[in-house]
């Protein structure tokens, strides 16, 4: 169970209707289904997670995110979820826009390219980041929009999201620390919103 | 000498005849007093009678979906590639049945057929039918093999139509609808495919407005040019480009040589065409042509898909092709969107294959792998 899964949980009520955008193999909605009684579906375009999906028993939609959501009535899901996924979009602020047009809430996770080993690398040799977190090279990476913790805040102000909930998750610094300065130590941030 | 038949198929197959004697009223509102249709089964009906699979067939198809009728057989049935021991429609798990539809020319009762009343062919006189009709010719043949309920009702491209309206008029017999590069309703382009086909066949002078048995003809070419125009539309561009290309079969552009100059393509598709006109029936043709066009699945909805597919209980499982042009992805879309809105389980994938319509009976690892997964989880159920 990835670190994030684990945590936003605790945000998605028993039986609620659940959209998860980038589903990937299903293992977050089937565990949502067998835990919460979750109804809802997948959104995925590689043709292997979709078939992985299925396998599982996970309702999935092959469905480009950057094509947006028009096929969705508004607010018709409890949750629209994207995990580790925003940085891959074309366009993650309409992205988040459709999600929180379709969603009653979203939660939303993403990791920091403001954590420290990212600095490190651009700041002192002078290179695009590249480590266990983030294991692509510039050319090659799917994660085209990064942003940090106080980048996504900043566009969450301008548009007038309420962050309803705000989490950071490390599994390899420190918790301590990634509590004390997420935007430095913090590896993932899970932010649970509402408009 | 024969090669033996391969392991991973059905093997020999025999279609039987189920005799329908309970009056039918059909869409139309004329009565079919009794009627015949010839099926084929594959697999074992389990105790419980939870393990069968109904197999709707396309325009041009027949009950004789897998296997082989002889030996000597060089071709399978229509959807062998996907029906079989070990294959997406498992028949060590599965009962599946294929019928000829209601109309048809295979067997099962339709235009070739004796009208009781005068003793001749059907002919052109054989009643106009609707899908619907088909899914309630099917839901008798259910009766009568002891099926009460299907695990899956399975169909591509006009078969899917029979799906989703089986899911609709029997939603407590279906617990999941495959279908597989179809669509809602056909678009105006679709039509007018279909009713060139028609003309095709109404203008060749044998035609004799349907009643060629009677005069002891048979349009035989009007039908191979409908079977010409619709096979275009079943491959997509870039296949024929690979297929024939500007390949000539004879004959050359050489100045000066007033020969004519047969295109590869040319050739084939009159090949396609002859040995079409050969087994099918053109009644049967103009009947299922017009089931397809008239065919809309919202209509008596307020022509709301979604509100049409609140009534079904089952599960739903979508596949298209990209290069489909006949029923591109947009129609399996507005489908998936209208389940979606209706809060129906359902699992979309969108196949990349190089095929045209023609890619749902066409081997291709992803569809076969979505489908096989698909099907296996309903026989865990």
């Amino acid at each position: 169970m990835r670190i994030d899964f684990n945590h936003l949980q605790q945000w998605i009520g028993e039986g609620s209707r659940v959209l998860d955008l980038g589903c990937g193999d299903g293992t977050l909605l089937k565990y949502l289904t067998d835990s919460k009684q979750v109804k809802g579906y997948g959104l995925e375009i590689d043709p292997e997670q979709i078939e992985a999906c299925i396998g599982r028993g996970v309702n999935v939609i092959n469905q480009n995110l950057d094509r947006g959501l028009g096929n969705f009535a508004d607010k018709s899901f409890d949750t629209v979820l994207m995990t580790q996924a925003l940085q891959t979009m074309y366009f993650p602020h309409k992205v988040l826009d459709e999600m929180l047009r379709v969603g009653k809430e979203c939660i939303i996770t993403f990791p920091n390219f403001g954590h420290y080993k990212a600095r490190f690398h651009l700041a002192f040799r002078g290179r695009m980041p590249v480590s266990d977190l983030l294991p692509y090279e510039w050319y090659n990476t799917p994660n085209i929009h990064f942003c940090t913790f106080k980048d996504f805040e900043v566009l969450c102000h301008e548009k007038h999201i309420n962050v309803l909930n705000r989490q950071v998750v490390n599994e390899r610094t420190s918790q301590t620390l990634g509590s004390f300065n997420p935007n430095l130590f913090g590896e993932t941030a899970i932010y649970h919103l509402s408009k | 000498m024969t090669t033996p038949l391969p392991p991973d198929s059905v093997g020999l197959v025999t279609p039987r005849t189920a005799v329908l004697q309970e009056p039918l009223t059909l869409a139309c509102g004329r009565n079919l007093d009794s009627f015949e249709l010839v099926y084929e089964t594959y697999g074992t009906l389990n105790a419980e009678g939870s393990n069968a699979v109904l197999i709707c067939h396309a325009l041009s198809g027949d009950h004789h979906a897998a296997g082989y009728h002889s030996e000597s057989d060089r071709k399978p049935g229509w959807w062998n590639h996907y029906i079989g021991p070990g294959k997406a429609i498992d028949t060590n798990r599965f009962y599946v049945v294929c019928l000829n539809n209601l109309g048809g020319c295979s067997g099962s009762t339709g235009p070739r057929s004796i009208e009781p009343e005068t003793g001749k062919p059907w002919g052109a006189r054989f009643p106009t039918l609707r899908v619907r009709d088909w899914v309630h010719s099917q839901a008798r043949l259910a009766d009568y093999l002891g099926i009460r309920q299907w695990a899956a009702v399975v169909g591509g491209s006009l078969g899917g139509m029979q799906a989703m309206r089986w899911a609709l008029e029997y939603p407590n017999r279906v617990r999941h609808c495959v279908v597989i590069a179809s669509a809602m309703k056909l678009s105006a382009q679709n039509i007018a495919f279909n009713e060139t086909a028609r003309q095709a066949i109404m203008s060749d002078p044998n035609y004799h407005n349907g009643d060629y048995l009677a005069h002891d003809t048979y349009p035989k070419s009007g039908l191979a040019v409908a079977r010409m125009i619709g096979h275009i539309t079943y491959l997509s561009d870039h296949v024929m480009g690979e297929k024939f290309g500007r390949e000539l079969r004879s004959g050359s552009f050489e100045q000066g040589l007033d020969d004519l100059v047969e295109f590869q393509v040319e050739s084939y598709l009159r090949y396609q065409g002859d040995t079409f006109s050969d087994k099918f029936d053109a009644n049967t043709y103009i009947l299922m042509t017009r089931a397809l066009d008239y065919f809309d699945l919202a209509r008596e909805y307020n022509d709301d898909p979604a509100g049409a597919f609140r009534r079904a209980q089952c599960k739903f499982y979508v596949a298209s092709f990209n290069t489909d042009w006949r029923f591109p992805m947009e129609r399996s879309r507005e489908i998936v969107d209208a389940l979606i809105a209706a809060d129906k389980s359902v699992s979309y994938t969108e196949i990349d294959s190089p095929y045209g319509h023609d890619a749902f009976l066409l081997p291709n690892e992803h569809y076969e792998q979505t489908f096989r997964q698909y099907m296996a989880r309903i026989a865990t159920e």
